[in-house]
């Protein structure tokens, strides 16, 4: 993909749509696992966000919120009671690890939308570790609460005995199939929105190339623009999903039975 | 930005392709692939990534989330102990009303009992009065009765010794003697009958 596009340079623009994902060191060349990176930076910027919100933010304690800290009650509130509502009331122990996931998410998603930013949430491989984190956790819950009753969530009792082997099957590669699902649908909606914007930014310059860019830029400005609206709502359903998922897996294995 | 980041890219570009051959990183310094699954860059990202996600748990968990469920239970809590307070305030407006509005029968009906009381009395006194005139009232038509008998009584004496003397001077002048007693019983039976 990125490969054609550094071919194309038609009419002098320069299509470099996935430069932005790339991960760079901040000191020196070589990117080994400790190296900071932009990545670290990034993060470093959600976290410091993050703190900012909810820590400086409501640092007055007031019974009278001020605007900051209206919002940390917020953002408190709404995943208080989604993890309540739909992963249940004995859920709510694992209220503090569900926050921090959604918060680093939803904060790493608008940060990303700033530009020549880098979207730590764009990248598989953290989309992954998130995923996978939740994965573990959900299986290592429900085995702990349930013991071997977990494995009662792939027999689906109230089908006909006969079909209950291949719906097991069936249930045991949905279940598999969940971290995948679970961070590709994140890093993959990132990634796709933040290259068209890019791609539309490529044929912005045209008008200073060729006659056909009174046309052609008016209209590329007008598409990132809409874009960029579209990438607000995406950056915030994302991480809703993430996290509803999240609690959805969370209740399974809590109460595995159908 | 694109513009920007090609300008850069051409000036890395020559350092990248001296100093490291990464997989990833193409000879102008652009992407090569995907970078999302650039293998060499991964334990880098998950390195941050936990490292970030345990600092945020430990700020979100040690700090943030008791400050903010406290504030919110002592929000809670203010608009409980407020609302209770408004209820009972509403009691005891509501009892004080009650005890006006019992004040105000309690005093209806003394007002009642003592315009009964007053009436009664009244009417006593009255039926008192009444009776003492009626009692006066006979007492005079009895003495008047009685002065009326008595009156009638010596009217009678009085034509009894008017016939008696008439009779007797009657029975001289024509010549009898009549004696007095035989006068007398002829005048009273016919001034009886």
């Amino acid at each position: 993909m990125a490969t054609e596009a550094h071919g194309e340079e038609a009419g002098g623009l320069v299509f470099h749509p996935m430069d932005q994902f790339m991960v760079e060191p901040l000191f020196g060349a070589d990117v080994s696992w400790y190296t900071p990176t932009n990545v670290t930076l990034w993060m470093l910027i959600a976290v410091l966000t993050i703190t900012g919100l909810l820590v400086v933010g409501t640092s007055r304690r007031a019974l009278v919120p001020s605007r900051s800290q209206s919002v940390a009650e917020l953002a408190y509130g709404f995943i208080y009671k989604m993890v309540e509502d739909v992963a249940g009331k004995d859920a709510v122990k694992f209220f503090p690890y569900i926050f921090t996931l959604f918060m680093f998410i939803v904060v790493s998603n608008f940060l990303g939308l700033i530009p020549m930013a880098f979207t730590t949430t764009s990248h598989i491989a953290v989309t992954a570790v998130l995923a996978v984190a939740v994965f573990v956790t959900v299986t290592v819950v429900g085995f702990v609460k349930n013991g071997a009753g977990f494995l009662g969530l792939f027999w689906v009792s109230s089908a006909p005995l006969a079909l209950r082997p291949i719906l097991a099957v069936i249930e045991i590669i949905s279940y598999f199939v969940r971290p995948v699902s679970h961070s590709i649908r994140l890093a993959g909606n990132l990634m796709a929105g933040h290259a068209v914007i890019k791609v539309f930014a490529a044929f912005a310059p045209l008008i200073l190339f060729s006659g056909i860019g009174i046309l052609v830029t008016p209209l590329s400005i007008l598409a990132i623009t809409a874009i960029y609206a579209l990438e607000i709502l995406v950056a915030f359903i994302q991480a809703y999903v993430f996290t509803i998922l999240t609690c959805v897996y969370l209740r399974d294995a809590l109460h595995p039975s159908h | 930005m694109a513009t920007e980041t090609a300008a850069a890219h051409g000036a890395e570009a020559a350092g990248h392709a001296a100093e490291s051959a990464s997989a990833c990183v193409g000879p102008s310094g652009g992407a090569v692939g995907l970078p999302q699954l650039c293998g060499e860059w991964m334990p880098n990202q998950i390195f941050w990534l936990v490292v970030t996600l345990i600092v945020l748990f430990l700020i979100l968990s040690r700090v943030a989330l008791p400050r903010i469920a406290t504030v919110l239970a002592a929000r809670k809590g203010a608009i409980t102990s407020d609302l209770a307070a408004a209820e009972d305030l509403k009691a005891k407006a509501v009892a004080a009303e009650d005890a006006y509005n019992k004040a105000l029968a309690d005093a209806r009906t003394e007002a009642q009992a003592i315009v009964a009381q007053n009436k009664a009395e009244m009417q006593a006194e009255l039926d008192a009065a009444m009776k003492e005139a009626d009692a006066e009232i006979a007492a005079k038509t009895a003495e008047s009765e009685k002065a009326i008998g008595e009156i009638r009584a010596g009217a009678m004496d009085s034509v009894k010794v008017v016939a008696t003397d008439t009779a007797e001077a009657l029975v001289s002048a024509l010549g009898g003697s009549a004696d007095a007693a035989t006068v007398k019983a002829a005048v009273d039976s016919r001034v009886k009958g």
